[in-house]
């Protein structure tokens, strides 16, 4: 647009802009008298500004959530058309004591406490060098925070390679080349995946901790450095403290984004070597996909549901107490 | 020896130059008050004597050591932050105590150190408090507890008082000074109020552009400013300064200003002459302005302020130019539209060169 053009689209908009009406004094006074009223009014916008957002959760949480719930008390059939059975509790103790649902939750749990501190530590890690004034540090922080811009499947292929025994970097620095594969060894597939996962959720990790660590207010480590504190005190005492409220948020998203996963185990490993990798929402897919089982896939599900809301629910309890600091 | 000296001292940022070729001595146990508006580089000194910053050039000296390239921590100063930055998550006592763990003190006298200083200050209820849970007026002390338990050869303090409410800011600023004499310990103390910097320092550093305009006991730059930022500066209400020509008459040199041409006695003249300045700034501190038939400006009152204890009468000069007068209140003050005449001893005139600012004479 020019600039000698004449802002005649500012002067439409100006005139369309009249001042609001006001009610009239009947109305304004009925609504005055009677509090009740008007706060009803308020709860029918308030439903009517979140009715577009409840009915996408409708359709895409809700049903499918209450879907599960009513799936997991029947038995349901390998082919699409045949009537599926009433089965109580009965199917429901028989999934969660099953040996592969314990399995898949063991080997879940396992997952989530190889990925998550891991995480953590090495963003946090890399969060303070990146924080520090060093020439060129911009580069690398765009480096540090790049695997946010990676999906899982790119990662995944990425680290196939990587570990391939016959052509694979990685197998020939640990002088594996031409030995069984990492992903195929079953002490080691867990470990192989849960490292792609934190080097996938990394660059997030790392833009998370940043974030924290500009919030952390100068004069602190200032007043800090001028208290005599090393560089040790600093972090344990003045910045890892600040830093807890964005801690616990990292710790809370990084445990259900490993609950979760899903991605980098259908591509490395497919749950194997002998299910050495099944975590549970491969089991899951696994039970609705490979093995045409809705309602023992819905049981685990809402397993799965439950076993993420408690363990949330524990962590905001645990935590939260100690994360906000008014200053 | 708790001497803070720094000699042609530069610190630029970037193309910025923060803080331009100081040099400054603090003595052994004075209070050093270093004065100036926002941005005219009087923290950054502080933070060059603290280590938080090291300068592009010249050399700073705390005790009888060079200290250039030290660490903060290795400098034996404490700093008091305008933000007090307390450690949110630890208690008054944690907090006072923070810089003694970090000496290794032992545990015993680390604990009896901060019962005295809490005693000092008057924090003993509040040691298991955290900073939330303080008021403003607690979290400065315990700032100042925090700096004062580490017994350092000297106090660097950041504008500690003006987050505090005007009642509590005089209060805490006389037990500040108390304090000071009491321990008998280096301060220097940046600030912007000039009340502050009047009563608080032995001396006063006015800084202005990162420049040094002028280092003296508070009196001394009051009555003597050695230019004319400093004469703006200090005083409230501020020094009137009236600009003119200097001009002759029967060999006898006065100062032609739009309200009338001002005399000068010999050896102002003479001054003035020497001086070769081509327009002459003539200040007259408020107090020192008298309602006088024979004064040599004409001037209108335009409104009367009364404080209570005296009155500022604002004149305007027929150009427009504000002129305030400072009376007694049991002084009789005209009324606001009255033509008055206004003069002076000439003894009480500032006289400056108006080009450089520079004052003129002694």
């Amino acid at each position: 647009m020019s600039v000698t053009a004449p802002p005649e689209h500012l002067d439409a908009h100006g005139r369309a802009e009249s001042p609001p009406e006001r009610p009239p004094a009947r109305a304004r006074s009925r609504a005055a008298r009677s509090p009740r009223r008007r706060r009803t009014l308020e709860v029918l916008l308030a439903y009517g500004l979140l009715l577009p957002s409840l009915l996408v959760f409708a359709v895409f949480v809700f049903y499918p959530l209450v879907r599960q719930i009513y799936l997991s008390f029947f038995l349901t059939p390998p082919f699409p058309g045949e009537p599926k059975h009433y089965a109580g509790l009965s199917q429901i103790q028989q999934v969660l004591t099953s040996h592969d649902f314990l399995n898949s939750l063991w080997v879940t749990v396992l997952f989530v406490l190889y990925t998550v501190p891991a995480g953590l530590v090495l963003g946090l890690l890399l969060a303070v060098l990146a924080h520090q004034q060093l020439r060129g540090i911009r580069f690398f922080r765009t480096v540090f925070s790049s695997t946010v811009a990676t999906s899982v499947a790119v990662a995944s292929v990425i680290f196939f390679t990587l570990l391939n025994p016959q052509i694979g970097l990685f197998s020939y620095w640990f002088g594996r080349t031409g030995q069984l594969s990492v992903l195929d060894d079953p002490r080691l597939a867990l470990l192989a995946v849960s490292v792609v996962t934190v080097w996938q959720n990394l660059g997030l990790a790392f833009i998370v901790m940043s974030a924290g660590l500009q919030a952390v207010p100068d004069d602190l480590l200032e007043a800090s450095r001028v208290d005599g504190a090393g560089p040790w005190t600093r972090l344990r005492h003045v910045i890892l403290p600040m830093l807890s409220p964005t801690l616990f948020f990292a710790i809370v998203v990084g445990s259900i984004l490993s609950l979760e996963a899903f991605g980098q185990i259908d591509i490395l490993t497919s749950g194997g070597p002998l299910q050495h990798t099944n975590v549970l929402v491969y089991a899951i897919y696994d039970q609705v996909f490979n093995q045409n089982n809705q309602g023992r896939a819905a049981v685990m599900t809402v397993a799965l549901f439950l076993i993420t809301l408690v363990f949330t629910l524990i962590q905001i309890r645990l935590l939260e107490r100690r994360v906000t600091y008014e200053r | 020896m708790g001497r803070v000296a720094l000699t042609r001292v530069t610190k630029r940022f970037g193309e910025v130059t923060a803080v331009s070729d100081i040099t400054l001595e603090v003595e052994d146990q004075e209070f050093l008050v270093l004065l100036g508006p926002s941005g005219c580089g009087k923290s950054t000194v502080l933070r060059l004597i603290a280590g938080l910053e090291s300068p592009t050039d010249g050399s700073i000296e705390i005790g009888d050591r060079v200290v250039n390239g030290v660490e903060p921590k290795e400098r034996d100063v404490a700093m008091v932050f305008q933000s007090y930055a307390l450690y949110p998550q630890m208690t008054a006592r944690r907090n006072i105590e923070f810089p003694l763990k970090n000496q290794r003190t032992p545990k015993l006298e680390r604990a009896r150190r901060v019962e005295e200083v809490a005693e000092t200050l008057e924090l003993t209820e509040v040691l298991d408090r955290r900073p939330a849970q303080m008021s403003g007026g607690q979290r400065q002390r315990v700032a100042l507890a925090r700096a004062i338990v580490r017994r350092p050869e000297a106090f660097l303090m950041d504008e500690p008082l003006s987050n505090l409410d005007a009642k509590l800011r005089t209060q805490t600023r006389t037990e500040l000074i108390e304090l000071q004499r009491r321990l008998a310990t280096t301060v220097v103390y940046v600030t912007h109020d000039q009340v502050e910097g009047m009563t608080m320092g032995h001396r006063v550093a006015v800084m202005e552009n990162g420049v040094i305009q002028q280092v003296g006991a508070p009196t001394e730059i009051y009555d003597h400013p050695a230019n004319l930022f400093v004469a703006g500066f200090i005083g409230n209400p501020p020094m009137n300064v009236l600009t003119g020509l200097p001009t002759s008459e029967d060999g006898r040199l006065a100062i032609e200003t739009p309200g009338g041409g001002i005399p000068l006695t010999a050896p102002q003249q003479d001054a003035v002459r020497r001086s070769g300045a081509t327009q002459v700034a003539v200040g007259v501190r408020p107090e020192h302005i008298r309602l006088d038939e024979d004064g040599p400006l004409r001037a209108s009152v335009a409104v009367i302020e009364a404080l209570g204890y005296e009155n500022h009468v604002v004149c305007r000069l027929e150009d427009g130019q504000q002129v305030i007068v400072r009376l007694r209140a049991e002084v009789a003050a005209p009324r606001e539209g009255d033509k008055v005449h206004l003069g002076a001893e000439p003894r009480r005139l500032h006289l400056f060169d108006a080009t450089t600012g520079a004052r003129i004479g002694t």
